[in-house]
């Protein structure tokens, strides 16, 4: 039987971008029967820029479950960046710079942490960041006496929520969708170096790795760095677009890991490109808009992506060969 | 009891019309290099596979399993090169896992216990505690115990394969003694092996298969290696290993050890020349394995001094031993050597990307390694492909050219050419003996007798973590015999 089932997939290279394409391939096509509005640019542009942070959660994300760990920290990592910049700017203007500096290199910090704890402590990923996403969330409600206190400068918020205007053909481009443009340009420039071939080593087999003289503590180090900045950087857009609350950044960790997996990479680690998993994160988006469209309430988001994530796991694992 | 069996993956045709027939209490040995369609041979018998064209007969019927499981119900057992046992459950529990003995809906322990105590008695394998796990025993106990489990479910047809793969010389012996006694019970065993001694040792007739069709059928007793040797390969394999060094061509001392210690190891004393291969012998658990991880830094030193080119070293580490010019093939391929995931490419390249800085060393990286991959003769439908789909020589030749790569002046060799096929392992020792010549220092860990002697300027013998003696490239398999179980020279013929 499985044999058989095996033997009708089409054969297309195992953690290659083709399969994600053809979903938001057919995504596009549904969205175009039920809604051809949505495909006009500007409805388009303005889909982009709200998908923006998702994506730039899902390449952080994969530098970490690449290398065969998870990052679940990240969700209320974004809910305590915006509160701790609310706060902190409290509407100065003059203290945007300062405070979106601070942003990223605190989530920043968040990731190093995650990785020195799962590299030197050898506590698996998945506790260490478990444990991080609950303190984030005590340590927030905490410091803020329960509810969010100051607000962000419009300076802060034009991130998320602010864009090119008059762009030919296009008409407004956001600032989100630049953003992930450049950091997700960067991201697949970053896989192709020897930093992104040596962590997807690590991912594969981290033992035959270190006896070629791969760091690999440093290596999966590095990657909960990255994934950290890019909780930071979505953080700043997530908080000028919808505003400063305890829910900014909750659940988009599995979010994250949803589109991950969607875009074809391995949990587990050892298989799939960046490219995939920030394709992985727009098909998601894509499929809740178009879920959205059809009348579906937004509350079953969280049992699409459980199925998303079974089902993907599911058939990675039926192609891959049983020993 | 195959029919003209043949199975083709996407395309390629891997077993053409296979015709092959076990007897009750006969031993047939399939050999082959790999590649040559043993495994697949074996997964259509054992009921992992269905062939596309011809069928199986067992026990005069024609069947169709639909799985392993039915095919084990039936009466053929597979033992496989990786056992497949559970290490937290004890003995009994796995001989007699998915058919329990039950009495009142529970699972019957003392039922269970005293067959399997009176099923391994009758194997005549000695006492195994039946109440232990499986993870406290020994690779050839745990061997014993998977034979067991196919006999548990009355087995008419024993399929292994490599069986002494990852045994030692004496538990070799054993094996030999089970597998005649399996014989003499009626019991039909189909034997896959390369190492051709072996085979000669136990088969009642061999069958060769190359690339995918049968050479020939032989009783044992009518052929010999070089004649088995001729069919596998095609072409006759005298002049089988490269010509040694001359004692001319060595160079200075590359490598010098003196008083290195560390749990495994007390008081190793080493000279490594460039221009050398050495080779070293033992047993297992002797030390030869723990002497090159404590050379690469893997379970570095804690006493003594290293010496490369006559500077002290600290090896502390892989990546510190790989700076200093050293390199390491373990023998665990598949969990220390390869990427499974990635392509040939990718994997070739580990170590250069691995040592190089961010911004130096790439350009023509990518074109000098696919030289590289083409002059250690890679076998690939392309640099691009995943290294898992290659057979074991082929990937060996890839985890070479790693390390090539990068120019080292020291290589450590760990079993290079295990579960590697005839043709491969006479590319690789031309390899080894090439990279001597132009000035590094081998040392080779063995446990092919034949291929120590023939590969080797010079023999050391490791017993008990330590260095029993050396001896020179003529010496012969006795003497290295003797050395290594700690007998006096000459008293093992």
């Amino acid at each position: 039987m499985v044999d058989t089932l095996r033997g009708r997939l089409p054969r297309v290279r195992a953690g290659g971008p083709l399969p994600i394409l053809a979903i938001l391939g057919v995504l596009l096509v549904l969205v175009a029967i039920r809604q051809p509005d949505f495909l006009a640019p500007a409805s388009l542009m303005s889909f982009l820029g709200r998908s923006a942070p998702i994506i730039l959660l899902a390449a952080g994300q994969y530098f970490v479950i690449v290398s065969g760990e998870f990052d679940l920290s990240v969700g209320s990592l974004v809910t305590a960046e915006v509160v701790i910049a609310a706060r902190l700017i409290d509407g100065e203007p003059a203290r945007t710079w300062p405070v979106v500096a601070l942003v990223l290199a605190s989530a920043a910090f968040v990731g190093l942490v995650n990785g020195l704890i799962t590299t030197w402590l050898r506590v698996p990923s998945f506790i260490t960041t478990l444990g991080m996403l609950l303190i984030l969330v005590g340590a927030v409600y905490l410091w803020s006496d329960g509810s969010p206190k100051g607000e962000l400068s419009e300076q802060f918020r034009r991130f998320g929520r602010r864009a090119v205007e008059g762009v030919p053909v296009l008409g407004r481009v956001p600032y989100a969708l630049l953003v992930v443009l450049v950091l997700g340009g960067l991201a697949v420039m970053l896989m192709r170096s020897d930093f992104g071939r040596t962590l997807i080593a690590v991912g594969d087999n981290a033992r035959a790795a270190e006896l070629s003289g791969v760091r690999s503590g440093r290596a999966r180090t590095i990657a909960f760095v990255l994934s950290g900045g890019a909780a930071g950087a979505a953080a700043i857009l997530l908080g000028g677009y919808s505003g400063v609350s305890f829910q900014a950044g909750s659940g988009l960790e599995f979010t994250a890991i949803t589109a991950v997996v969607l875009g074809g990479v391995a949990l587990g680690g050892g298989r799939g490109s960046v490219a995939g998993a920030m394709l992985g994160a727009l098909t998601l988006e894509l499929l809740f808009a178009l879920m959205n469209f059809s009348g579906v309430s937004g509350t079953v988001r969280p049992a699409v992506q459980g199925a998303i994530i079974l089902l993907a796991v599911a058939v990675t694992a039926a192609r891959s060969p049983s020993r | 009891m195959l029919r003209s069996v043949s199975k083709s993956f996407v395309g390629v045709r891997v077993l053409d019309h296979i015709d092959l027939d076990v007897t009750p209490g006969e031993v047939h040995a399939v050999v082959g290099e790999n590649g040559a369609g043993k495994s697949t041979l074996m997964k259509i018998i054992s009921g992992a596979y269905a062939p596309d064209e011809g069928s199986v007969v067992f026990a005069g019927e024609t069947r169709v399993f639909r799985g392993p499981r039915e095919a084990r119900r039936a009466g053929i057992g597979m033992i496989h090169q990786e056992l497949t046992l559970l290490p937290d459950r004890t003995v009994a529990e796995n001989v007699h896992l998915g058919h329990e003995p039950v009495r009142r809906g529970l699972v019957d322990r003392r039922e269970m216990l005293a067959r399997t105590s009176a099923l391994l008695t009758s194997m005549g394998a000695g006492p195994l505690p039946v109440d232990a796990p499986v993870g406290r025993l020994g690779i050839a106990q745990r061997q014993v115990v998977e034979i067991a489990k196919a006999l548990a479910l009355d087995a008419q047809l024993l399929i292994m394969d490599e069986p002494t793969a990852a045994l030692a010389d004496h538990e070799v012996e054993l094996l030999y003694a089970l597998v005649r006694r399996l014989r003499g019970r009626g019991i039909g065993l189909l034997y896959v092996s390369h190492r051709l001694a072996e085979v000669f040792d136990l088969a009642d007739r061999i069958t060769v298969l190359k690339d995918g069709t049968r050479v020939t059928t032989v009783p044992a007793a009518e052929t010999t290696t070089a004649e088995l040797v001729r069919h596998m390969v095609g072409r006759d394999l005298s002049g089988y290993y490269p010509e040694r060094a001359a004692p001319g061509d060595q160079g200075p001392v590359r490598l010098a050890v003196r008083g290195g210690g560390n749990r495994k190891l007390r008081d190793v004393n080493l000279r490594l020349r460039a221009g050398e291969v050495v080779g070293v012998g033992g047993l297992q658990g002797s030390g030869r394995s723990a002497l090159a991880r404590a050379l690469f830094g893997v379970a570095p030193f804690t006493t003594g001094e290293v010496r490369l080119d006559g500077r002290p070293v600290r090896l502390a580490s892989p990546r510190a031993a790989i700076r200093a010019g050293i390199a390491y093939v373990s023998e665990d391929r598949k969990g220390e050597g390869i990427l499974a995931r990635q392509s040939v490419l990718d994997n070739a390249l580990l170590a250069a990307r691995a040592i190089s800085g961010p911004w130096s060393g790439r350009a023509g990286r990518t074109t000098r390694m696919r030289e590289l991959l083409g002059a250690v003769d890679v076998r690939t439908a392309g640099v691009d492909q995943e290294i898992r789909f290659l057979s074991g020589g082929n990937q060996q030749k890839v985890v070479l050219a790693r390390w090539l790569a990068l120019g080292p002046r020291v290589l450590l060799f760990d079993e290079p050419t295990r579960g590697v096929d005839v043709g491969a392992t006479s590319a690789l020792h031309d390899v080894v003996r090439r990279l001597a010549r132009e000035g590094a220092a081998v040392l080779m860990i063995s446990s092919d007798l034949p291929e120590l002697l023939g590969m080797s300027d010079r023999i050391i013998v490791m017993r008990e973590g330590s260095i029993a003696g050396e001896l020179s490239g003529a010496a012969s398999e006795a003497d290295v015999v003797a050395l290594a179980v700690g007998a006096a020279p000459g008293a093992v013929a």
